[in-house]
């Protein structure tokens, strides 16, 4: 059983345009990042999905509904689709009150069971309170609640997020990244997810979708493609560095041990044991060593054998097995000192602080 | 002053408005919205009557409604009596003529409402007419009154069409505009100068409400 069928081709009048060819199963996985630069064609993927772009060519099925069949000239409308949507700067009403705003879609309901559906999202999105500002009181992530409380009102089978925290601050959008995985699993709701950020496909995406001048060039599950870009333009989206995903063993004094590929890592806490981590490890912030030595602050050293040898201006990429692949950036005259070859035993060095960890569960 | 004159401009006035309401809008929302490659022809047609001698739309008015015509011989048959010279004549070239004064404001009122709210709105299931209902005139609505008033304002200083589609017809199609004319004619200036300073004083106070309707910026 599929629940989504896609196939389409579309193209503005100014040339650029995408061609994208996609199914999912039923079930898991549930949210799916497509991940893209700008003009990589990822929100007209998005808008294609909604019905505010019809495609020239293709169809678009969901389950067993034909939402899009351009031969037989079948383009239901958006607001036959039963979806929810969430705008990139959210595109709240600004006439109308939080609460307005999050009953729009109340049509068809009588008031009684409006007002019960309006109190259990205020209730489920910590709105409770601001019921009478209009948006422009609120704060980003209050307005990015409200967007999102707004477009699940109808319980919609299929949620679209267009660069859901694109808008916001840097400090702000790394709290509501958890607070948006949190909704989006208290939903249960499938979820497409359009970004630029590689960050929001680790921290939520079950399936990677790599895009790129409107073309799908790589998918599968985000561990997959993290882990074996297949292209150089693949490789570019996710970074060339080492992201790990693992499971929070232990937590000690706000240090997490991770363990990946049968190794422990250690590295600040985000959350609590047994929860599911991404680990980012830029390739500059791993030292390589001939002999492990006790006397170093690092909290990581792990035994690696030489597996590559790159040159990149005056650096080296040295890739490294240690149990999983770690990439490590060093200086070419530092790597000659070293006087490693490919096969040779070394020792992989990184601190804890400089290792990122991104929930995922 | 004419009393029936001023009953019946604004008579006509209101029907005018009325009907440029009901036409105007959706009209104006496809100009506003469409992107549709002869948009600019219909946009033309439009804003045609704002270089137009009054004189010209109605001399061609006259021509398509006149009783030998298709238009003329389906009106004498469905109601009583000819389309040029009554006030139902003078009400249809009046829509015509005032066009421009009420749609061109809808469309820029239209056009200033963000698109993603209109597709915010599509997204939640609302059909088009409600988008339009609750998205797209509650946040234009200075634009559109501004565009009602105009069209409302201009019919009642109308001379040109009204002459020349209605005649002057006490009662009928005799407007103020057309009452002061004849008052000067006949040099009765006493009655023109009352008359006058009426419509003046109505023109300046309408244009002052309109320009502070479209300087109303909505608290965004």
């Amino acid at each position: 059983m599929t629940l989504l069928d896609v196939d389409i081709a579309f193209r503005y009048p100014s040339g650029t345009g995408i061609e994208c060819r996609w199914q999912d199963p039923v079930g898991e996985p549930r949210v799916t990042v497509f991940l893209g630069p700008s003009g990589s064609g990822k929100t007209t993927v998005l808008r294609c999905l909604a019905g505010l772009e019809r495609p020239q060519r293709g169809h678009v099925r969901f389950g067993d509904r034909v939402w899009l069949d351009a031969a037989r000239g079948v383009d239901l409308a958006p607001d036959r689709r039963n979806i929810g949507v969430l705008f990139q700067d959210y595109a709240l009403f600004p006439h109308l009150t939080v609460e307005q705003n999050v009953a729009f879609a109340a049509r068809g309901l009588t008031r009684s069971a409006a007002a019960l559906r309006v109190a259990e999202l205020l209730g489920a999105f910590q709105l409770r309170g601001l019921e009478r500002r209009l948006p422009r009181q609120l704060s980003g992530g209050q307005q990015q609640r409200v967007a999102l409380a707004r477009a699940v009102f109808r319980r919609p089978r299929l949620l679209l997020l267009d660069e859901p925290l694109s808008a916001l601050d840097r400090p702000t959008g790394d709290e509501m990244r958890e607070e948006l995985r949190a909704l989006i699993r208290f939903l249960a709701i499938p979820a497409y997810i359009v970004s630029h950020d590689r960050v929001d496909a680790l921290a939520l995406a079950d399936r990677t979708v790599l895009l790129d001048e409107g073309r799908i060039i790589q998918s599968g599950t985000t561990q997959d493609v993290f882990d074996a870009p297949g292209t150089s333009a693949a490789a570019r989206l996710v970074g060339v560095d080492t992201i790990l995903l693992g499971r929070i063993a232990s937590v000690e004094d706000g240090l997490a041990r991770v363990t990946v590929g049968g190794r422990e890592i250690r590295a600040a806490a985000p959350a609590d044991a047994g929860h599911e981590v991404a680990l980012c490890i830029r390739a500059e912030d791993v030292t390589i060593a001939l002999h492990d030595s006790a006397d170093l602050s690092a909290s990581n050293r792990w035994r690696a054998v030489v597996q590559s040898e790159a040159p990149e201006g005056p650096f080296v990429r040295v890739g490294l097995n240690c149990g999983f692949r770690l990439s490590a950036l060093v200086m070419r005259d530092a790597w000659q000192r070293l006087a490693l070859k490919p096969g040779g035993g070394a020792w992989a060095i990184v601190k804890a602080t400089a290792i990122r960890t991104l929930p995922r569960s | 002053m004419d009393w029936v004159a001023v009953g019946l401009t604004l008579k006509l006035a209101a029907l005018t408005t009325l009907i440029l309401a009901i036409v105007g809008l959706p009209l104006a929302y496809w100009l506003a919205t469409t992107r549709r490659a002869w948009r600019p022809v219909i946009d033309a047609a439009v804003a045609v009557p704002l270089l137009l001698p009054p004189t010209v739309l109605g001399f061609y008015f006259l021509m398509a409604t006149g009783p030998n015509t298709l238009l003329g011989r389906l009106h004498a048959g469905v109601f009583d009596g000819s389309v040029p010279f009554s006030f139902t004549g003078v009400l249809l070239a009046s829509v015509l003529y005032n066009l421009p004064f009420a749609v061109r404001p809808f469309v820029a009122g239209f056009a200033a409402v963000d698109r993603r709210l209109v597709e915010a709105a599509r997204c939640l299931g609302a059909s088009p007419p409600r988008t339009f209902a609750t998205v797209v005139l509650p946040l234009s609505w200075p634009a559109v009154l501004a565009g009602l008033v105009l069209a409302f304002a201009h019919t009642v200083g109308e001379f040109g069409v009204v002459l020349m589609v209605g005649g002057n017809i006490p009662g009928v199609t005799r407007t103020i505009a057309l009452a002061i004319y004849d008052d000067v004619q006949a040099l009765d200036y006493a009655a023109a100068h009352e008359a006058s300073a009426v419509l003046l004083i109505f023109a300046v106070s309408v244009l002052a409400v309109t320009y502070s309707l479209q300087r109303r910026v909505l608290p965004l």
